[in-house]
């Protein structure tokens, strides 16, 4: 690529926040017709480098240039203008419009000032066929599922005639086929001569797709490599700093004798436990000591089954016993009471408090355990905290700095802190890694095996089958809102049967059978 | 509207949720009429339903712009102050003999005004709306007693040819020129949330706003734009009154918020923003005519009844809006 121009380089990039430096003299470069996977663990600074380079944020030091022209965009708007396109991690599109306008809002076609309703509707419906995408424009966005958002959201993108497009971490919400056309699309574009800066957590398709990937870290860049020439461990290795051979120790963990944990007290029964339009009532053990992985596909019923179990939803149908007495879940303080702890899969929306400080966020739990007529004493407090603060690693380290200004998997570990610091019996864990890197992923299934090897009962629920399969003693696999089976984790399980079991929704036998 | 199916054809009957709240305004404002006519003999003249336009155009009229503003999710309070000031100000100009173009030039420059104002406060100051319009409306209100402490009386020709103006069929029935006006509000405000950008901004802004910000949508300029449209309203409407009463009075129209806002919550547009049409807005204001209508016509029922009745409906509102999005979910 040495004889052609970059279509947009960055030079020397800083930015700060309150207590937080996101980005240090951060150099940048992409040229026409690649796809640049931007990589870097949480918190490396991936997102504030978008934000500038998009005009979210203002830059304290550093020049960019598109196409030979230095620029700088006070905002999302003219940087589209100026053919920068983003396509955020979260689907930022207005859930109460209907698709067409998701698509074409601020440019809509107008004759006179009037919006042409039809022709916006036609062109919607061209631009949606051709990223296969047959559903109806009209209807509202939120009437469809996240995956369809998200391509709504790429299409809204590429119809800004984009001549560099930014994806942030556009395929955590979708599944595999979803991601295979994306892929497509994004193949497709980048032979138009489009650059494509591609943000992912997900190794695979960063091999799968990018031609170059440049690796941040800390905020300061690491380096930029052809995507040939950088093999996977090296990547890794580049973006935490340290070589890693956590995981792989990891791997006898669940091997072990599930016959031994089930020789333990069972912690919590759930009989044909269900709630109409929600889960197919399903029977679940969970052990003192054992993690049990739920596994499925988006949308199989994980998330409400969790729900169930903390009490968040009211079940309907079925018993549930914990130590072995007959008990109703019927709230999450209920749930709460019986020691269970929940850590919710939207850790934005549902589980921090983005303007308290780490410290408030890590102590409310205990706190609303306790009443609030008794207030932890702040020495009490900062014990707590410096404590998990450090065997969670949380970075920055300091608790006082609000939670918002923390990268995704930094909240991660908060969320996590807040529950452990109230030490429950079971703990529920509802994708904990989603959305966060390679080495904050690895800690947490560190954290799994220990706390588990210390007694706690742990439901584990992920998308991603070789994690399940890594720390669990026992997979329950859920299809179609209805647990369909259980497998022992022994030596017979693979990713394969899980995927089958998953597919067929019946309890394949392994081969020695 | 045409779509081609790409929704299975079999579902064609199903309403779609966002109209549900206006369809159920709209039967509910039927069933009334129908209760009104088995009722009572003359209910069913034609008269009765002009006079319910003729007696709330003014309503009409501000709660049109009370719609922009919560569909962005923010709520004015000032509105019934800024009618209030808008009619005083009018009647205080005409008394000292100015002519009244211009009268009518400045009454409708001041309300937008003022709104503009409290939106630029609401927008770069990050404030609620709801203290901001409060402030806004206690300061309309001191402005009404500033200019005079007692009513005033209007006289000069225009304003009540205005007044007596009657335009009307050959067999008697006839509307007056304020809901003539109050019908080319709506349909402009129709049409502005319909079919331009700023209209499709308000929804936008309503529904999401950080979404509407990284789509490069002017968030500010639509926020600050629906204060001062909601203040033009309100001047629009305090003309009317001021036509309708034939005078400027410091405490009239106390409280015209809360019912332009009720009105607009029973029209269907959703408190939190990004749902509801202009079209509801009016059946809305139609609900509450009809209401008063009934109990005048009644006779023996005090008139509290009427805030008692909207008051039940308010609340069935809200909790239907809340099935709603629940059901969504």
């Amino acid at each position: 690529m040495s004889g052609r121009q970059p279509v947009l380089t960055m030079t020397a990039i800083s930015k700060s926040f309150p207590g937080v430096r996101a980005l240090d003299g951060v150099d940048f470069r992409l040229f026409p017709g690649e796809v640049h996977a931007l990589m870097g663990e949480n918190g490396a600074g991936k997102s504030t480098l978008i934000k500038v380079l998009t005009g979210v944020y203002g830059n304290d030091a550093g020049v960019i240039s598109l196409a030979g022209q230095q620029v700088s965009f006070s905002g999302p708007m003219q940087a589209a203008a100026a053919g920068v396109s983003t396509v955020y991690q979260e689907v930022n599109l207005c859930a109460n419009l209907s698709v067409a306008e998701n698509i074409f809002i601020g440019r809509e076609p107008r004759t006179l000032g009037a919006i042409r309703w039809g022709e916006m509707r036609r062109r919607a419906r061209d631009l949606l066929v051709k990223l296969d995408l047959h559903i109806d424009v009209t209807q509202l966005l939120g009437t469809y599922s996240l995956a369809v958002q998200q391509m709504v959201a790429i299409a809204r993108a590429i119809d800004i005639q984009a001549r560099v497009l930014i994806l942030d971490e556009p395929t955590s919400s979708l599944d595999a086929t979803e991601v295979e056309q994306l892929f497509r699309i994004m193949r497709q574009l980048r032979d138009e001569g489009i650059a494509i800066i591609f943000v992912t957590h997900f190794l695979d398709q960063v091999y799968g797709i990018a031609d170059r990937i440049t690796v941040l870290r800390n905020g300061r860049l690491v380096g930029e490599y052809p995507t040939a020439e950088l093999p996977q461990l090296a990547l890794v290795e580049k973006m935490i700093g340290k070589e890693l051979d956590v995981l792989e120790s990891l791997d006898e963990h669940a091997k072990r004798d599930l016959a031994a944990i089930e020789a333990n007290t069972p912690f919590l029964q759930a009989e044909e436990l269900g709630r109409k339009g929600s889960v197919v009532p399903f029977s679940l053990t969970i052990h003192a000591g054992e993690v049990v992985g739920l596994a499925g596909l988006l949308g199989s019923g994980r998330t409400e089954v969790a729900r169930l179990l903390f009490g968040a939803d009211r079940a309907d149908h079925g018993k549930v016993a914990v130590d072995g007495k007959p008990t109703s879940l019927r709230n999450p303080i209920a749930a709460i009471g019986h020691d269970i702890a929940f850590c919710s899969e939207n850790r934005r929306t549902e589980g921090l408090v983005g303007e308290l400080s780490v410290r408030e966020n890590i102590i409310l739990a205990m706190q609303a355990a306790r009443g609030w007529l008794r207030p932890i004493p702040r020495r009490r407090q900062d014990e707590l905290v410096d404590k998990y603060v450090k065997a969670l690693s949380i970075r920055p380290a300091d608790p006082e700095i609000p939670v918002r200004n923390l990268s995704g998997g930094n909240q991660q570990k908060v969320l996590l802190a807040r529950w452990l610091i109230t030490e429950p019996r079971l703990l529920i864990l509802d994708e904990p890694t989603r959305g966060i890197d390679v080495g904050a992923k690895a800690e947490i299934q560190k954290l799994v095996v220990q706390l588990s090897d210390g007694g706690m009962a742990v439901l584990f629920i992920s998308a991603e089958l070789e994690e399940v399969l890594r720390l669990s003693h026992k997979i329950a696999v859920m299809r179609d809102r209805q647990l369909v089976t259980e497998l022992a984790n022994d030596h017979t399980v693979d990713a394969d049967r899980v995927m089958q079991t998953i597919a067929s929704g019946t309890h394949h036998e392994g081969p020695e059978a | 509207m045409t779509t081609t199916s790409l929704t299975p054809t079999r579902d064609w009957w199903r309403i779609p949720q966002r109209y549900v709240p206006v369809l159920a305004t709209l039967t509910l404002l039927l069933v009334m009429y129908g209760v009104g006519v088995s009722q009572y003999r003359a209910f069913s003249n034609v008269q009765v339903i002009f006079n319910v336009f003729i007696d709330n155009g003014f309503l009409l009229v501000v709660a049109v712009g009370m719609t922009f503003v919560i569909l962005t999710g923010g709520i004015d309070l000032s509105v019934g102050s800024v009618v209030a000031m808008t009619a005083m100000m009018s009647a205080s100009l005409l008394q000292g003999g100015v002519h009244p173009a211009p009268v009518l030039v400045i009454a409708l420059l001041v309300g937008p005004m003022l709104g503009f104002l409290m939106g630029c406060v609401i927008h770069f100051f990050e404030i609620q709306p709801f203290i901001v319009t409060l402030a806004g409306m206690f300061f309309a209100r001191g402005m009404c007693t500033f200019i005079s402490k007692s009513s005033i009386p209007i006289t000069d020709p225009f304003w009540t040819s205005m007044a007596q103006e009657r335009i009307g069929d050959p067999k008697g029935n006839f509307v007056s020129i304020s809901v003539l006006v109050a019908f080319v509000v709506v349909i402009v405000g129709a049409f502005v949330l319909a079919y331009t950008r700023l209209g499709r901004n308000v929804y936008a802004l309503g529904g999401n706003q950080q979404s509407a910000l990284l789509m490069g949508l002017p968030v500010g300029q639509t926020k600050i734009a629906v204060y001062a449209i909601s203040g033009l309203c309100s001047a629009i409407g305090g003309i009317l009154l001021s036509f309708y009463t034939l005078s400027g009075a410091p405490l009239i129209a106390v409280g015209m918020e809360l019912d332009v806002i009720a009105a607009v919550v029973i029209g269907g547009t959703v408190l939190t923003g990004g749902s509801g049409y202009v079209f509801g807005t009016v059946l809305g204001v139609l609900v509450l005519g009809v209401i008063r209508t009934l109990i005048t016509f009644d006779g023996s029922l005090n008139s509290w009844w009427t805030k008692i009745v909207i008051g039940g409906l308010l609340f069935a509102f809200i909790l239907l809006q809340r099935l709603i999005g629940i059901r969504k979910k």
